[in-house]
């Protein structure tokens, strides 16, 4: 017995270890399946969604889940209703042009105009499809664009912004199927607003990731420090509304009417005077630099932009800085749509859309720069020069206005087309999977008298293509303060700021008539020492040739 | 044998050799500052040029508490006295081999043209850069100081002329110090204090 008891002990501790192998590996992989689920939300709220019986439950559609949002937080449609975000609207009261992106043209995509299905799929709204899109609508009002945390919330350009609850086939006839979301299990996750919310759409202007900023695209969902000093996901870790803080909903920090000298200082709490507070300045005081009284010295010209963002589009994304329409519509020999990738797989000539140049690392134009944007709008009549591109948006700013500093840019410079007999801008049909869309058909009469008429202007029914720039402030991907500019990058013959008028800057004013003067007298000088020299060795050569 | 007089005391050839490594030292990192050249960087050469400067003050500072409390100021009260002979000297005795017309003394040490020369340097040539580049290191505080109608661009271009008429005078100065009794004479006298004449 004893001995055979000693057998069976071990036997008996396999077996065990057998099973508790077995148990430990069907932990890990329900563990495995545990980690496939979206993540909890941060504990930055008090309200759990997912335990409210209004969200436990199917939505079929955007404005079904926007209407049980609203059971709760019932003044938050009305909030929406009044902001950019929702409008597309803006009034600048100090040029009184009336922008917003209802109204402003650019030389990327050009125009909203008869391609809302398209470009609202980036409107904080369902539906608007067309001219008819009912802006009073509370249930309209599309809450987790903005608020999801899965990441899983999308709404496919095309369907006007709204959302696919049932797989579908879209085009229509396509093939291709665009796959359901579940809005019951978004909603029950609802959080702050992040990097990716705001990045979603403010990331891929233009029509593709990094193709508008320059210094905003994918990259900047988790950045490195060296990136982003502020965003840095392993650091600071700030969201967009750390700076861009909202007020009932409403965003601060406007391209329309950007802050481009904040005299104000750093905020104080509850100060009735607090400007913009998505400013530098609104943290960082106008005096930061602690060691070197110099650098503060230079803020006062230089908007903190210019040193502390050397390049943009450093995340490796690169950014476009050309694009060429009037190049669009060629054809492959078998009368298909042509697509041209450069070595890294961007794509640098579409038939839809022309030609494009893009950018990495790229140093930004530098302008004096007061806050001012005037935009070229359709109702402005503009002759063609061959020479200078026409400016999409004029930047206000001098050296003497006291309003101005110097700021970098982006200078987005492109082709576009222009109705040489009405003298404006053109609204052209792009997107769309209709008879008229450019993007299908490659046609630009019909595209241009549909996209006009849309946009209620008059077209001659003649076109072509004018040279158009686009000045784009930079103000993200912020460097960590060892990788800002160094002295030389401006304080240079041909240094960064050559251009740049009304500025003394030392070491970039090498040839100015004084110093012609003054190597003038420096050289005459040394040849009269010379001189005088030469004549003292020879004459007493002759002295003591004499003396002999 | 010629005769020895001590006419440089030892603050005097400290104060001397001192300023002369400071200015020339100045000279090459201003000049880098102003864009003519490079060689340090302009960010070290704005950082060495000011570091240069203060200890210029620094060193003026006991200079002029010497000069005050020695008397030996008045080493640089103008005259007219034989200055035609010196000039004549200069433009056609020295070629014959003439004897120098002016015999310094420890209490007057510098001939009527030297004594113009400083003096010109000290009260023309020295405040224009003193002025100019203490308002360019004060740029910051110009408004505090009620001075916003000042331009950076005109104090600079003051400070560069200053710089180039102080390296003019610098050359001048280098060749001339060659035409004592020997051409080494007066070199050694600013470094012994002793001087053949």
């Amino acid at each position: 017995m004893a001995i055979r008891s000693k057998r069976v002990v071990p036997l008996l501790k396999r077996a065990a270890f057998l099973g508790l192998t077995v148990l430990a590996a069907i932990g890990a992989t329900g563990i495995a399946h545990a980690a496939e689920d979206p993540k909890p939300v941060k504990l930055t709220t008090t309200a759990d969604h997912a335990k409210f019986k209004e969200l436990q439950r199917e939505f079929k559609t955007g404005p079904e889940l926007t209407r049980a949002c609203l059971s709760c937080h019932t003044e938050a449609a009305g909030q929406i209703h009044r902001t950019k975000h929702w409008k597309w609207e803006y009034l600048n009261v100090d040029t009184n042009q009336k922008l917003g992106k209802k109204s402003v043209i650019n030389n990327f995509c050009i125009s909203i105009a008869s391609n809302q299905a398209s470009c609202t799929s980036c409107h904080v709204g369902y539906g608007w499809k067309d001219n008819n899109f009912d802006f009073k609508a509370e249930e309209n009002v599309d809450c987790v664009v903005c608020h999801d945390t899965t990441g899983n919330y999308k709404k496919p350009p095309g369907l006007a912004g709204n959302v696919v609850t049932k797989d579908m086939e879209f085009p229509a006839g396509s093939g291709k199927i665009l796959k359901a979301i579940d809005l019951s299990k978004i909603a029950q996750k609802v959080g702050k607003t992040s990097r990716d919310t705001c990045g979603a759409c403010h990331f891929n202007g233009g029509g593709g990731d990094g193709v508008k900023h320059g210094d905003l695209d994918t990259s900047m969902a988790a950045p490195d420090k060296a990136l982003d000093v502020h965003m840095d996901a392993s650091g600071l870790d700030f969201t967009c509304a750390a700076c861009h803080k909202t007020s009932s909903h409403d965003v601060a920090g406007s391209r329309y009417t950007p802050t481009a000298k904040d005299s104000k200082g750093a905020h104080l709490r509850g100060a009735s005077d607090n400007g913009n507070p998505a400013t530098c300045v609104s943290c960082h005081s106008n005096g930061p630099h602690k060691k070197d009284a110099r650098l503060n010295q230079h803020a006062g010209k230089l908007a903190c932009q210019t040193c502390h963002i050397p390049a943009f589009a450093r995340g490796g994304v690169p950014t476009k800085m050309n694009w060429d329409w009037s190049t669009a519509g060629k054809r492959d020999a078998n009368g298909q749509h042509i697509v041209k990738k450069d070595e890294k797989g961007h794509i640098i000539y579409e038939s839809r859309k022309g030609d494009f140049i893009l950018a990495e690392n790229v140093k930004p134009s530098y302008a004096w720069f007061n806050g001012q944007v005037n935009y070229t709008l359709l109702t402005d009549k503009f002759e063609k020069s061959d020479d200078k591109p026409t400016q999409i948006n004029r930047l206000g700013g001098s050296a003497t206005d006291g309003k101005s500093m110097i700021w970098p840019m982006k200078v987005f410079r492109g082709s576009q087309p222009y109705d040489p007999v009405n003298k404006t801008l053109i609204t052209p049909h792009t997107a769309g999977n209709d008879d008229t869309g450019y993007w299908k058909n490659l046609n630009w009469q019909p595209a241009i008298e549909v996209g006009m008429k849309d946009s209620g202007a008059p077209y001659s029914g003649k076109f072509e293509f004018i040279k158009t720039e686009m000045s784009w402030p930079i103000t993200h991907m912020v460097a960590p303060k060892e990788k800002a500019l160094g002295c030389v990058e401006c304080h240079a013959n041909g240094g960064r700021l050559a251009g740049i008028e009304g500025v003394y800057l030392p070491g970039t004013h090498a040839n100015t008539l004084v110093d012609k003067a003054g190597w003038t007298l420096v050289l005459l000088t040394l040849l009269g020492v010379l001189g005088h020299g030469a004549m003292r060795v020879v004459a007493a050569r002759k002295v003591s040739g004499v003396s002999k | 044998m010629t005769e020895r007089v001590y006419l440089f005391k030892g603050f005097e050839r400290f104060w001397h050799w001192t300023q002369a490594a400071l200015i020339i030292f100045m000279m090459l990192t201003g000049f880098e500052i102003h864009g003519s050249y490079s060689n340090f960087g302009f960010e070290k050469a704005v950082n060495y040029h000011t570091i240069a400067a203060w200890s210029l003050v620094g060193l003026w500072v006991f200079a002029m508490f010497w000069h005050v409390t020695t008397g030996e100021w008045r080493q640089y009260i103008p005259t007219t006295d034989k200055v035609l002979a010196i000039m004549g000297f200069y433009s056609s005795g020295i070629f014959k081999g003439e004897p120098h017309p002016y015999k310094p003394t420890p209490l007057q040490k510098h001939n009527p043209l030297q004594r113009l020369t400083y003096l010109a340097v000290l009260t023309l040539l020295n405040p224009l850069l003193w002025i100019s580049g203490w308002l360019y290191l004060f740029y910051a505080d110009w408004s505090a100081w009620g001075l916003s109608a000042l331009q950076l661009q005109w104090v600079a271009t003051a400070h560069t002329i200053g710089a180039f008429l102080m390296l003019a005078f610098f050359i001048s100065h280098l060749y001339l110090a060659t035409t004592g009794h020997k051409v080494t004479t007066q070199l050694k006298a600013m470094i012994t204090g002793w001087e053949e004449v």
